[in-house]
């Protein structure tokens, strides 16, 4: 599989998990790990540019597919991926556990609705939980997201 | 937690997976996976072998046939969302998809596997039982079909055997006027209770160990609902007859 554009070996293990290959494996620890049911969305990462849940794929699963995770957005040192950036200016995290499935969600998103309503906004970060939050910070990030991304 | 082992076999035809579920003891198909994996992650599920057909060609399409929809078992309930085909012919099925948990899972999540799953407070099969819709299941022992009135066995139990592969569903053009209307906690969830409407038909969900027919001037006739810690059995009584009315007011 293709992690961030390097082509990388596949799992051992078929019961390994995504997620668990992603972070114990290929060091990526950006993408997290809450609820390992799917609940949570922070483990949240593109398989071919649509955002899924990382722990409710087996590792093999992505063998051959492009798997892009927060690391992905953006080269160190280089600018931030206007979502990012939008999370930095509109203080959308706190603890910031959660931000790195936020983001890839947002990102997928805005790849399907560049100019979202309040009500796609709401519907698209519905399936990632935020326990600092509040969400309103967050909700006013995608909507700087799709300005940014449009500069 | 983490999935229990379990033999991981990848197939890349439609024979090839049914020559497996023919030969293999203990075996779940794997399919958009987002039911199955956290029964696994939970270890509610530990099958021997995972016959996964993701890897199979061709088996993803969504076409028109016999004046409905025919959605082969590896369309993601997000190709469904967005498929134009479908919006026009059956668009109950566009309505019903967008409840299904959240765009993140419906980018893996099939319709073929909410239904082969059959969670008694699923919208799909619900949608299939009032469409009167059916699904093909295929097996080294040839193909057959099964009407939705006998798909759904009992919670989580469908008619299909150890060896057959859902293959497609087919959903009829949805009649005018329809609808479905459904209670959940939270955005997402699955629902406390739901009704679907299809001109004068209803079915129910999340009221039953299976979707139900009900008649709109009496839905909740002869149901027993279960209580949880989300809602008593009155309460979904309630939200049944609400839900119906609204169902039909439109």
């Amino acid at each position: 599989m293709r992690v961030n554009g390097f082509a990388h070996p596949a799992a051992a293990d078929p019961r390994r998990l995504l997620s668990d290959h992603l972070r114990h494996d290929l060091g990526l620890t950006g993408t997290h790990v809450g609820c390992e049911h799917g609940v949570c969305g922070c483990c949240t990462v593109l398989l071919d540019g649509a955002p899924v849940r990382s722990c409710l794929m087996l590792a093999v699963q992505a063998e051959g597919h492009d798997i892009t995770t927060i690391e992905g957005l953006a080269a160190d040192g280089a600018p931030l991926h206007p979502v990012q950036q939008a999370f930095h200016e509109c203080h959308g995290l706190q603890c910031g556990f959660c931000t790195p499935g936020f983001v890839m969600s947002v990102v997928g998103l805005l790849a399907q609705h560049p100019n979202p309503t309040a009500e796609q906004v709401d519907e698209g970060i519905s399936g990632n939980l935020c326990r600092c939050t509040g969400y309103a910070p967050i909700r006013r990030a995608v909507v700087r997201a799709a300005e940014l991304s449009k500069k | 937690m983490k999935p229990p082992r379990f033999e991981y076999h990848a197939p890349a035809t439609t024979d090839e997976a049914c020559a497996l579920l023919a030969s293999l003891e203990d075996a779940k198909v794997l399919a958009g996976g987002q039911s199955l994996v956290p029964l696994l992650n939970f270890r509610l599920a530990r099958p021997a072998h995972l016959v996964d057909i993701n890897r199979i060609g061709g088996l993803n399409r969504i076409y028109e046939r016999d004046g409905g929809v025919a959605v082969q078992a590896l369309a993601r309930q997000s190709a469904v969302e967005d498929s134009d085909l479908i919006a026009r012919a059956c668009p109950l099925l566009t309505a019903a998809v967008r409840l299904v948990a959240h765009r993140v899972i419906r980018n893996r999540g099939t319709v073929c596997g909410s239904l082969a799953h059959a969670d008694p407070a699923s919208e799909l099969p619900a949608v299939l039982l009032a469409l009167g819709g059916h699904v093909v299941a295929r097996s080294v022992r040839g193909e057959r079909v099964i009407d939705a009135g006998g798909l759904f066995q009992g919670v989580m139990e469908t008619a299909l055997a150890p060896d057959e592969l859902l293959v497609e569903a087919w959903f009829p053009a949805s009649p005018a006027p329809f609808a479905i209307v459904e209670e959940s906690r939270r955005h997402g969830d699955f629902a406390l209770a739901g009704v679907v409407r299809a001109a004068d038909r209803l079915a129910l969900f999340g009221v039953a160990p299976t979707p139900v027919l009900a008649d709109s001037r009496d839905p909740v006739r002869g149901l027993q609902p279960s209580g949880d810690l989300e809602a008593t059995p009155q309460f979904r009584l309630h939200l049944v007859r609400v839900l119906t009315e609204k169902a039909f007011a439109a």
